[in-house]
């Protein structure tokens, strides 16, 4: 029976982790299962290959940019389409602070969201709870955008950056005239839409904390918040993975960021100021890019995004593989 | 503490209600049947719909669903009954990794690749481009799904002197089809709102069109449009199509909800 080695084998481990090499399931039996198992393969291979396939691609369309202004593209400051003059460091600044922005106002409550639902809530109001919470993120990019125009920029600019300006008018930070349109719209957007991720993986780490540990605190007469504590120091990596994950998502927001930044490619202090992301100068400029060249530099600015959230996604997905060991349905949401 | 921690979760729940009521108030206001059945008029005709745009969007999704289900099913297959623990890792990171990647990269990627060469916009390229966003959600979601079947399933079908392929296809995804059929709908909630990989592929297009060779309309784009115009019946059309939109995902994220408690009790 030739045609069962590898199924006697397969049925011999019990748990599905442990697997026999490929090549070795390639090697023997029937035609139609090496056939239909190399299907499978190639069709895993086809997504994986996608993301070289992106980079070459991008690469290539870039190719003028590069030649032209080599690395001093990435800290040049000047975006000149009519003189053919372009620098991504306009761009990177937009990206960096209204992402950061974003991550600041989000972290605080995702992590209480999270505590609320792992230690204090009742099994019956968390799972509704943390549904409603991921629902948020199924509202789309646009309709963040669409909303952030007509109802929290006028907000913003009407009762709430006067008074920011009135009490800390004198910073740099808080400077200028709002408009409503500018980085710390487009930080509290991104915030909103960053929330459930953040929260969705905080959850999943501190449920992977052994009972164990908060419960030996507790019996040592520790408070009910120092177990907490506890379980957030026991979960920090974790956490850190989905701090950076949702930053990776906010880095990569294209729709609602391009509806309230502003779009205007200037470093300015005040965060009231409008500026530019790198999603939006390319949801923006795209296609108004005439030239070989103006084009090339968007496709280049498209590369470095790719790049920056690729760095950013490794990290997060090592922190938080390493703190779920693999489980838990967030870890790669 | 249980009092500040519950404020957070009551803080984003509030968030989200306020948020879907302004939605589904405003756009209430503008809806009725004929804004679903007639196309877009110029601005100040009355009677102006958004027919081609949601024909556009299904059109959209069903070209993505017929490249990016059978894909991202047979990977996730693969990654759960054949991979060798190491060669699997190195997938999965880099198929998370596309997870991760930008919607506007991957619709600039499909530009270059496909809008460039054939000198046009289609609706063939948009399609592919929320192809590749839903591919690597549908694969893992897949997956997961199929490590629930239990082993002796497997060992079953194969002592009754079945083939491998026979196994993972008429038992193990058979027995996981439920769950496969819930990640596949999440993945659609999810590609049906996308609009950055649509500027520059599939575009958008005034007439109700059909032809996947040509530019089409979609709701996400026709939002994006009416809210960037300065025309106050335009605004009102961004909010309608808004609803419809908004009212369609989260009408397929609470049944798959609900479907997938009924099947776990």
């Amino acid at each position: 029976m030739k045609s069962l080695s590898t199924n006697s084998n397969r049925s011999t481990v019990a748990l599905p982790s442990t697997k026999s090499m490929p090549a070795k399931l390639f090697g023997s039996g029937r035609l139609a299962d090496r056939l239909f198992k190399l299907i499978t393969l190639s069709f895993a291979l086809v997504i994986a290959g996608l993301v070289v396939l992106i980079i070459i691609q991008m690469a290539r369309d870039s190719m003028l940019s590069f030649e032209k202004f080599g690395f001093s593209f990435i800290w040049r400051e000047i975006w000149d389409p009519v003189r053919s003059e372009f620098g991504a460091l306009p761009f990177i600044y937009g990206t960096a602070v209204s992402s950061i922005l974003g991550v600041l106002i989000a972290v605080p409550v995702s992590v209480g969201v999270a505590i609320f639902l792992v230690e204090h809530a009742p099994r019956a109001l968390a799972t509704p709870i943390s549904f409603l919470v991921q629902l948020l993120a199924a509202i789309p990019s646009v309709v963040y955008g669409l909303w952030g125009i007509f109802v929290l920029a006028p907000l913003l600019r009407d009762s709430v950056y006067p008074r920011i300006q009135s009490a800390f008018g004198f910073l740099p930070l808080f400077q200028g005239n709002p408009t409503g349109l500018g980085l710390l719209t487009a930080g509290i957007i991104l915030s909103i839409m960053i929330v459930p991720i953040i929260t969705a993986v905080t959850t999943d780490v501190m449920r992977a904390v052994p009972r164990a540990q908060p419960e030996a605190s507790l019996a040592l007469g520790a408070t009910k918040w120092e177990a907490t504590i506890v379980v957030l120091q026991n979960a920090r990596s974790g956490i850190t993975g989905a701090v950076i994950l949702g930053l990776g998502r906010a880095v990569g927001e294209t729709m609602a960021v391009t509806m309230v930044i502003g779009n205007r490619p200037d470093i300015s202090a005040s965060l009231f100021d409008p500026a530019f992301t790198i999603a939006s100068a390319i949801a923006n400029e795209f296609s108004e890019a005439t030239s070989e060249i103006y084009r090339h530099a968007l496709v280049e600015l498209g590369l470095i995004l790719f790049i920056i959230t690729f760095a950013i996604n490794a990290i997060a997905r090592l922190l938080v593989w390493g703190a779920t060991r693999g489980h838990g349905k967030a870890a790669h949401a | 503490m249980t009092v500040v921690t519950g404020l957070f979760a009551a803080l984003v729940i509030v968030a989200l209600v306020i948020i879907l009521g302004y939605i589904a108030v405003t756009g209430v206001s503008e809806l009725n049947l004929g804004f679903l059945v007639n196309n877009p008029k110029p601005v100040g005709e009355p009677n102006s719909g958004i027919a081609n745009a949601i024909v556009g969007t299904l059109i959209l999704i069903a070209i993505a669903s017929v490249i990016g289900l059978p894909v991202g099913i047979l990977a996730g297959l693969y990654l759960a009954e054949f991979s060798s623990s190491r060669f699997g890792n190195a997938l999965r990171f880099l198929i998370d990794t596309l997870t991760g990647v930008p919607s506007i990269v991957v619709g600039v990627f499909v530009w270059t690749l496909m809008v460039q060469p054939m000198g046009h916009f289609s609706a063939m390229a948009g399609g592919v481009s929320l192809a590749m966003i839903m591919m690597p959600i549908v694969a893992r979601t897949t997956e997961e799904m199929i490590r629930l079947v239990p082993q002796s399933m497997r060992e079953a079908a194969l002592a009754l002197g079945a083939p491998v392929w026979r196994m993972s296809l008429g038992v193990v995804l058979r027995a996981a089809a439920g769950g496969v059929a819930t990640g596949a709908m999440l993945a659609i909630a999810r590609i049906a709102g996308e609009t950055a990989p649509l500027l520059y592929t599939a575009l958008s297009y005034n007439y109700m069109s059909t032809d996947i060779n040509q530019p089409i309309a979609s709701l996400t784009y026709q939002i994006f449009y009416y809210a960037g115009s300065p025309y106050e019946q335009w605004h009102a059309m961004a909010w309608a199509s808004t609803l419809v939109l908004v009212g369609m995902i989260l009408a397929i994220n609470i049944a798959v909800k609900l479907l997938a408690r009924n099947r776990y009790q």
